[in-house]
């Protein structure tokens, strides 16, 4: 049964969660109210909240100096690409080490997250030699590659995470009526893990729309995302607020909005397991 | 399920490449102005190259400068054209990196390019890099603040009055400061503006065995003043200001003197963003009472082609398209005089409807043709340099040093010990590169 809360503490702990929420949230509200005003008006000080003269003049600026649906689309191709073909890999892997692992399992999966210690810098030489001699340079291929690889330490360790609280049993049991490997695991745990699968789609989505070091540094005019597409809008030298406000705006809107519908399906994932 | 996701991913991979034009130009730029406008501009180029496409790749000056360095350096062919300031040219020209800009178009008129710019970008006589737009610096100071403090501002003001003035302009309780200088850590931030100051207070950055100078005490002078002047006529948490917060303060009428590039009159005389427009003056660099030097000061962004493109021909046409007198005159017939990039070429400067438009041409000229980048201080130095030092090294060293005396700005440590640590570091790491070479 659950605990009998007085209205006092909801009401303190309803206050505290919003005011945390809104701290949080107040840099992208920011930057979205900034989006809105002239370039004037973004740097005054002190600054207005919500009382300036609105103008849409930064996102048709951007709008005409930039190509958003092309940089928009890799963003898709780049981020989804990634993630799926990191899945495709690591449910086989996953399922192997959280139902038959080995006297080293643990060991590679220490291994595999080590992979992610070392500062991407470090390897960027060599990864854009191997590129210019496979033309992988500026291609969208190339950054899906790539970013599988980045992201593919994390997904393996949530997946085996989500499929250690499924029951070996029931796989066995799978077993006893005759499934083969591959039955079992899209019949069986693939339908049972598809909260946790889905919660590691997503959050591999997010981490690959907002990566922002491969995906500088391997494009230049075909592949570039969003990422890309932001960076052009600041400088050292001029005013740029209003305009690298919009472009960012533009450039987190369809995650955001992405996040928004999905979070029951996030949250559910991520608590996944947490309470038995 | 899965089997869905599957055929989307491989549907999504296959959306590989993009049809090519006959001949594709990449280009790798910055986000400034003139740049901007240039782009918008480049119709006039295609229509006359109908062979030739254009594709633009824009970013911020530090993310393009890692990102075509990796591209040069490997050889990874990414780009046609490259935006690269005068520092890397010669350095990137001795590398074997770029190629020399001969046989360009007819009508080019090379020796019509400032001899100031054009040979900061040439290497044994040989152009690397074509200047788009040239800068220096100089003094931008309220004339409305002057006059109610009852001070003036000599065309040629030495520190002593600069400081003197500071004092006067300042008002803290109506959130006016004196002056504001660049505080912020890196190369091209507060060391730019230190390291001319320096050079115009006889301080050099080595002696000519290369050995590091901060313990001598021309960069002692230099230091203890800047700090004297920001600590008490500069404004608040100035150890984090750089050129466009420095920008947005002059702009609203927080400062009384701002000495940076000459590029920011453009800003704080534009009547949509600046509050001061028609507020402000102008004089030269500072220099020391009685000497010659004043701080040299000299930033060009370029066009310069990698060696070994095979588009070399076609990606002259555009550079010499770019930064022809043509260009500027289009500049000109499409957004007024006043646009027209600057610090480039004499006849720039000897066009009289220019001159009218552009209040600050005559003191940026004077600024750009004062300055002789093997003598950049009045001592004799191993380097070429101004507001840099022309070595690769210099990018770590300069932020490291740069973050000594932003360290001392914040009071975190005192003035001795910041030139003492800079010494220190700045000795290990020219021999670790190995000098003197």
């Amino acid at each position: 049964m659950a605990r009998a809360v007085s209205t006092r503490r909801k009401i303190t702990f309803t206050v505290i969660a919003w005011v945390i929420g809104i701290a949080i949230f107040f840099p992208i509200l920011w930057t979205i109210l900034t989006s809105f005003k002239t370039e004037g008006e973004a740097i005054a000080s002190p600054p207005s909240f919500l009382f300036f003269d609105w103008t849409l003049e930064n996102y048709t600026t951007v709008q005409e100096r930039s190509n958003y649906f092309l940089h928009f689309w890799n963003s898709v191709v780049i981020s989804l690409g990634s993630t799926v073909l990191g899945l495709i890999i690591a449910i086989p892997a996953a399922w192997s080490m959280a139902f038959v692992p080995g006297k080293r399992t643990k060991d590679v999966l220490m291994w595999m997250l080590s992979t992610k210690m070392l500062p991407p810098v470090g390897v960027l030489i060599p990864i854009y030699l191997l590129f210019r001699d496979a033309g992988l340079l500026d291609t969208r291929t190339g950054l899906v590659v790539v970013l599988t690889l980045m992201n593919l330490p994390i997904i393996v360790w949530m997946l085996y995470t989500y499929f250690r609280e499924i029951p070996g049993e029931i796989l066995e049991a799978a077993r006893m009526d005759g499934a083969g490997l591959r039955e079992e695991i899209i019949y069986i745990l693939t339908p049972m893990a598809v909260p946790g699968i889905a919660s590691t789609l997503l959050l591999n989505v997010i981490l690959a729309w907002n990566e922002a070091f491969w995906t500088l540094n391997l494009t230049a005019a075909n592949a570039a995302p969003l990422t890309a597409f932001i960076a052009s809008y600041s400088s050292p030298e001029g005013l740029f607020y209003a305009k690298l406000s919009a472009a960012s705006t533009m450039a987190i809107a369809p995650i955001l909005i992405l996040g928004w519908f999905s979070q029951k399906q996030l949250v559910r994932g991520l608590t996944f397991g947490a309470v038995k | 399920m899965s089997r869905t996701l599957l055929l989307g991913a491989v549907s999504l991979l296959a959306l590989g490449t993009y049809a090519q034009a006959e001949t594709t130009l990449t280009i790798a730029t910055v986000n400034n102005g003139d740049m901007i406008r240039m782009q918008k501009l480049t119709d006039d180029f295609t229509k006359n190259n109908p062979d030739i496409k254009l594709d633009w790749v824009t970013l911020e000056e530090n993310v393009l400068r890692q990102r075509v360095t990796t591209d040069i350096a490997t050889k990874g062919g990414q780009y046609d054209v490259l935006t690269i300031g005068n520092y890397e040219v010669p350095i990137w020209a001795k590398q074997g990196w770029l190629a020399p800009l001969e046989g360009m178009p007819e009508g080019y008129d090379a020796g019509d390019l400032l001899p100031a710019i054009a040979n900061g970008l040439s290497v044994d006589g040989k152009l690397y890099a074509a200047p788009f737009y040239g800068e220096s610096a100089m003094v931008m100071y309220r004339t409305d603040l002057a006059e109610k403090a009852g001070v003036t501002i000599p065309d040629t003001p030495n520190w002593g009055q600069i400081e003197e003035a500071a004092a006067k302009m300042t008002d803290k309780d109506n959130e006016v400061y004196g002056i504001c200088l660049r505080g912020k850590a890196g190369w091209g931030e507060n060391m730019a503006f230190l390291t001319a100051m320096a050079h115009s207070m006889d301080a050099r950055w080595f002696d000519m065995d290369w050995k590091p100078q901060f313990d001598s005490p021309e960069w002692k002078e230099t230091l203890t003043k800047y700090l004297d002047m920001m600590n008490k006529y500069g404004p608040p948490g100035a150890s984090s200001n750089g050129f466009n917060e420095n920008l947005s303060l002059f702009q609203q009428g927080k400062c009384g003197m701002w000495i940076d590039a000459t590029v920011a009159a453009s800003f704080v005389t534009d009547p949509k963003e600046s509050t001061v427009a028609d507020k402000v003056g102008y004089a030269q660099f500072p220099n020391k009472a009685g000497k010659e030097g004043r701080g040299e000061w000299l930033w060009s962004w370029n066009l310069a082609i990698p060696a070994g493109s095979n588009k070399v021909d076609a990606a002259k046409k555009f550079v010499a398209w770019a930064t022809s007198k043509d260009y500027t005159k289009l500049v000109a017939e499409k957004e007024g005089w006043r646009a027209a990039p600057p610090g480039t070429r004499t006849s720039l400067y000897d066009n009289a409807d220019y001159k009218a438009a552009a209040p600050f041409a005559e003191k940026t000229i004077k600024a750009i043709n004062g300055v002789d980048l093997a003598h950049p201080t009045s001592q004799e130095v191993p380097y070429i340099g101004s507001q840099w030092v022309a070595i690769p090294e210099f990018q770590g060293i300069g932020t490291a040093v740069g973050q000594q005396f932003s360290a001392a700005l914040a009071g975190q440590t005192s003035a001795d010990q910041a030139l003492q640590n800079a010494q220190q570091l700045t000795n290990r790491e020219m021999q670790k590169a190995g000098y003197p070479k």
